[in-house]
């Protein structure tokens, strides 16, 4: 296998009944690179990046993230990524500080080191003030950069972000970007999922899935230049159009 | 080991944070433990009856006022007819109507035997069935005194009955609270343990933060495990106030060992919590949890011998009472509390509780999915 890919898909497939969420998808993942995953919702971006984070098992196809197999060494998997899902997942009972040291020390971390990296991060975030207040008094934008703080604490190999900046400021989400740049350049390879066309922009590679399918796969230039479009908007319309699936 | 206290601290910490559930934990069993037993009295009082009296004679006088004066029954109304007396029975006034036919001291005298009519408001089974037997208890003694008055003297095969002695071993004066009280000690334990074990994984699969700790290299058994021992303490701390309170509320000091009660407990309390966690590795909200929880812990309860003895259940029904882990205990708690019961007196209990353990929370573990 090749030594900078991180994630290696072939023909990875998830079917639920009938119902094929991911149909035989495939693509690979070099490290440090910013991947995007666009898709309108429903297109299986979700349930791909689920199968990828070992949350969910595969109907058919292979894959291999960091290399470790997605249907037997998920735990594996799970040592070495970090997630954010779609949903705010810190608990909004605990402090900031108390979340931070509850999920540093379930990846293995030492209290000294996670007392050490906590400081850190809790300036770099500007939260000083904030670090022993519940995470459930702070505002939506500052929820979800401690959220991928939180995701990249451990240092993982491959972080997975599921519409990361769904529901945040204009301000807010490019801050949130700038962190995502930040840790591709400590050696982080990023995961995105979107549906911020603008924010596709910003990727080194996006991938592009229509009714669980992968229709496209190369830079936002290529991609532009192929459709002669001008933004990745108008990439985005003229791959979606033909979507069967409805928004679900 | 260190990442199950990461754990254990963030759950500790939680579970503090909650001032509802704290103050639950401290209200639940003190209110419980006084109101409760006082509502489950299942002595027989203030037994409403309407009397028929239809001979208006020296005895059924007699008869009236001893009724009257047993301390069981309020004669509420005297009724002319026995249809009017049924209205008080229909306007839930009287539960009992006796009535006393004309001429009852004149065939009592005359041909040594008479009847008379004993009917009851049999809605309300408990009262009904104890309150007619009161009563046929007060007309037998009654019976029983004026032969024994008409002869003034021994005649052999009348008058004469085998007279009965009753001691009750374990609670002298068979009081109802020597019964009760150990039963809401059960109950508490069960609630605690059974629900917010249920609700409290539930809740974080509805929050959404359980996926964050399923894509974490956490074990299950750690996770469980981390559930686990939170509630657990939180319901040995119960049980220790609910023993207090039946100490000082009720006077009730175990007979029996502390030791055993409290090794009973913890092993109940973990079977408890594995029912709890299993349920919550079934539902996905805390609405289905409550109903799934609640479907089984009324089950749990009025099928274990809280309230009524197991013994004259049906067969079938029987099996199903061995097969909730409450009627294990409850049976221990009694046993332990009022006799004094040793380990080897309740060997079996130990060990079906040890297994409902084990089998729950192997299956709660079992059925916990990271990967779905």
């Amino acid at each position: 296998m090749n030594d900078d890919k991180v994630i290696v898909c072939e023909e990875l497939t998830k079917q639920f009944g009938d119902f094929v969420a991911v149909n035989h998808i495939s693509f690979d993942v070099r490290k440090g690179e910013i991947f995007g995953f666009l898709g309108a919702n429903g297109a299986g971006k979700t349930t791909a990046m689920r199968i990828l984070c070992g949350l969910s098992y595969p109907s058919s196809g292979k894959a291999t993230v960091a290399g470790f197999d997605v249907y037997k060494q998920q735990e594996s998997i799970k040592k070495n990524i970090g997630y954010m899902s779609q949903k705010f997942s810190l608990y909004e009972n605990l402090t900031v500080t108390e979340n931070i040291e509850f999920f540093g020390g379930v990846y293995g971390l030492s209290r000294p080191e996670i007392r050490k990296r906590s400081d850190r991060l809790v300036s770099k975030l500007g939260l000083t003030q904030e670090a022993k207040k519940l995470v459930g008094s702070l505002p939506l934008g500052w929820k979800q950069k401690l959220a991928f703080s939180v995701a990249i604490f451990h240092d993982p190999q491959i972080v997975f972000l599921d519409e990361p900046t769904g529901g945040v400021d204009p301000i807010t989400r490019r801050q949130f970007w700038d962190m995502i740049y930040e840790a591709a350049a400590t050696g982080i390879t990023v995961f995105v999922t979107t549906h911020y066309m603008d924010e596709a922009e910003y990727c080194n590679r996006i991938t592009v899935m229509v009714d669980g399918k992968v229709e496209a796969l190369d830079t936002p230039g290529n991609l532009k230049a192929r459709y002669q479009a001008a933004s990745m908007d108008e990439v985005f319309y003229q791959l979606a159009r033909g979507a069967k699936r409805s928004a679900d | 080991m260190r990442v199950l206290r990461f754990i254990l601290k963030k759950e500790f910490r939680q579970i503090f944070r909650d001032k509802t559930i704290l103050a639950m934990m401290l209200v639940m069993p003190t209110v419980q433990l006084i109101i409760l037993p006082l509502a489950m009295n299942f002595d027989v009082k203030n037994v409403n009856v309407a009397v028929v009296d239809n001979d208006h004679s020296t005895w059924s006088q007699q008869l009236i006022n001893k009724i009257g004066a047993s301390g069981y029954f309020r004669i509420i109304a005297a009724a002319p007819s026995f249809r009017e007396a049924l209205g008080y029975i229909e306007r839930e006034q009287a539960d009992v109507v006796l009535e006393i036919p004309p001429g009852f001291e004149r065939n009592l005298v005359r041909e040594n035997e008479q009847h008379i009519g004993v009917s009851v408001d049999a809605i309300n089974g408990t009262k009904a069935a104890l309150g007619g037997s009161y009563l046929l208890a007060v007309i037998a003694d009654f019976n029983q005194h004026i032969r024994l008055n008409e002869h003034g003297k021994y005649v052999p095969g009348k008058g004469v009955n085998i007279g009965i002695t009753y001691s009750n071993w374990y609670n002298p004066l068979a009081e109802y609270r020597f019964y009760v009280v150990p039963a809401v000690m059960v109950l508490l334990l069960t609630l605690i343990a059974g629900f917010l074990s249920a609700l409290n994984i539930v809740r974080e699969k509805e929050m959404g933060t359980i996926e964050q700790i399923n894509v974490t290299p956490i074990k299950k058994w750690q996770f469980i495990l981390g559930k686990l021992i939170p509630f657990w303490v939180v319901g040995m701390v119960v049980f220790t106030l609910a023993l207090t309170v039946a100490r000082v509320v009720y006077g009730i000091w175990p007979v029996g060992s502390f030791a055993l009660l409290y090794l009973f407990a913890a092993v109940y309390l973990v079977a408890l919590l594995g029912f709890g966690l299993l349920v919550s590795t079934y539902t996905d909200s805390q609405l289905q949890a409550m109903f799934v929880a609640f479907f089984f812990v009324m089950i749990f309860m009025l099928m274990s011998g809280l309230f009524t003895a197991v013994d004259s259940m049906p067969g079938w029904a029987q099996d199903i009472a061995a097969l909730t882990p409450v009627t294990h205990f409850v049976k221990v708690v009694r046993m332990v509390v009022l006799k004094g019961s040793t380990f080897a007196d309740v060997q079996k209990e130990f060990c079906y509780l040890v297994a409902f353990a084990v089998v729950l929370n192997s299956w709660a573990i079992w059925n916990y999915r990271k990967t779905s």
